[in-house]
């Protein structure tokens, strides 16, 4: 199978600039992504993003059930295997989106599109977004959430660490403007695909 | 013949229009809440927590441990759901399944995130001696809602639990039990545990029974404790929810832990002082 295509991915070492409480413009980590890059599987993706077990399967398997139209294929099962590369913070996010780009490079149908995105509070309450190991270990409370692409709504939540209420909106929210970004780099990255083959 | 066994989603959905469910609650209704501390002799705290028909049973028992390398001066507290096929035809007899796994991990994320006790007060002796506290959650009937009944139950066993006194003789650096002088510990916050379930994306139903469990398309569980603050927020998929459902989830939660909390308080005011 070819097309195996490689979409620039120049790591910058984790030099971005710290987001502020509501972090203006894309504060995510910079992100890469490969497609195609296994001959045998139907579909596969690699994703790099920036420099847990039953309990995070779960997870990410609800989150896929929830958008997989699997009442298209009955009696099929659709296995997604995720192995990781390197852990640097954020990994159940990571882990969400390279599942995704999975599931669209094997031409599963379904009803949304999905991405992970990782909030960290720190003791004075600071929001950082896609927080590296690091951060996430000194933080407050670590929330990771899996957002669909239609309407933004929160389709699989994971947290750790006290946090009030009014908190997880604002995480939420600035998790929401984030994923707008990570949406666009899903569509980008396809379009690069399908235009060269 | 029946409606209810050929299309259940359909029954549920007749309910659900008149915003009421077939064993006549409300949608925001818990069942009834039923707990009794201390029944177990051979446990040092125990608890049975009934939820409508789910059962779910805490014993804690304390045993001696060493203590973490990385952590000398805390203790354990190790939690374990058993979901046996006596609760439910879904178990099979043999190594713990998925769904059992996932409610220890989450019993396991609530005590670590909301630190309802201290782990700093299980030790004895730095580096060397600590309490562990093995605290065995066994579901005796699951008819939905097993996060809620096993978070009740722990922290109403927590609260039963008695700890003799330990000192260290010097000369012979063996611990001595003294089983006449118990104390209890001491429990810092009361989280509550409040769990929904999403109906056909939209309509959110709270404490659902394992029927509607099964027909929801999602389910939400909220752990509050008493400040208001989040100890965890545990969404395993399923279909979206926005933030302003999730805002209706809370302040459902903050209610939720208002009545928890005074169920405990009378019961354990009811206790005889040993």
């Amino acid at each position: 199978m070819e097309g195996a295509m490689q979409t620039e991915s120049k790591i910058r070492a984790d030099s971005r600039t710290e987001p502020g409480p509501r972090g203006p413009g894309c504060s995510l980590r910079h992100f890469a992504c490969e497609q195609n890059l296994l001959s045998r599987p139907d579909g596969s993706a690699s994703f790099l993003q920036g420099v847990a077990e039953k309990s995070r399967e779960r997870l990410i398997r609800n989150t896929c059930e929830a958008v997989v139209l699997g009442a298209l294929h009955p009696r099929t099962s659709i296995t997604v295997v995720l192995q990781v590369v390197s852990d640097a913070g954020s990994l159940l996010a990571c882990c969400l989106n390279a599942a995704c780009m999975a599931l669209v490079d094997a031409g599963v149908p379904m009803r949304a599109l999905f991405c992970g995105v990782t909030c960290a509070l720190d003791s004075d309450g600071t929001l950082m977004l896609d927080p590296t190991a690091k951060q996430e270990k000194e933080a407050r409370a670590v929330l990771t959430f899996a957002l669909d692409s239609v309407e933004r709504k929160l389709l699989m939540s994971t947290t750790k660490g006290l946090y009030s209420d009014a908190e997880l909106q604002q995480c939420l929210a600035a998790a929401q403007t984030a994923s707008t970004h990570v949406f666009r780099f899903y569509r980008e990255s396809l379009q690069r695909r399908y235009s060269k083959s | 013949m029946s409606f209810r066994t050929v299309e259940p989603l359909e029954y549920y959905r007749r309910f659900l229009k008149e915003n009421c469910r077939p064993d006549g609650r409300e949608l925001g209704e818990f069942r009834t809440t039923t707990v009794n501390v201390g029944s177990i002799g051979t446990a040092d705290g125990s608890s049975l927590v009934k939820l409508g028909n789910t059962t779910v049973i805490c014993g804690i028992k304390a045993e001696f441990g060493a203590p973490p390398t990385d952590a000398p001066d805390k203790g354990y507290v190790v939690p374990n759901v058993d979901l046996s096929p006596l609760c439910s035809w879904r178990f099979r007899s043999g190594p713990p399944g998925e769904e059992a796994q996932v409610a220890s991990q989450f019993i396991a994320d609530v005590i670590e995130n909301s630190q309802i006790i201290q782990k700093e007060d299980l030790c004895i002796s730095s580096g060397k001696l600590a309490w562990v506290l093995y605290c065995d959650l066994i579901c005796l009937n699951h008819d939905g809602n097993i996060l809620d009944a096993c978070t009740f139950a722990l922290l109403a066993a927590l609260k039963n639990v008695q700890l003799p006194e330990v000192t260290i003789n010097e000369e012979t650096a063996l611990a001595e039990v003294n089983l006449k002088k118990k104390s209890y510990l001491n429990i810092r916050t009361h989280p509550v545990a409040t769990s929904f379930a999403v109906f056909d994306d939209t309509l959110l139903i709270v404490d659902p029974t394992e029927e509607e469990e099964h027909l929801a398309t999602g389910t939400l569980t909220v752990v509050m404790d008493e400040e208001g603050k989040l100890c965890c927020l545990h969404k395993p998929g399923g279909s979206g929810l926005t933030g302003a459902k999730l805002q209706d989830c809370m302040s459902r939660a903050v209610t939720r832990h208002k009545e928890v909390k005074k169920l405990m308080d009378e019961v354990f005011k009811s206790m005889k002082p040993k």
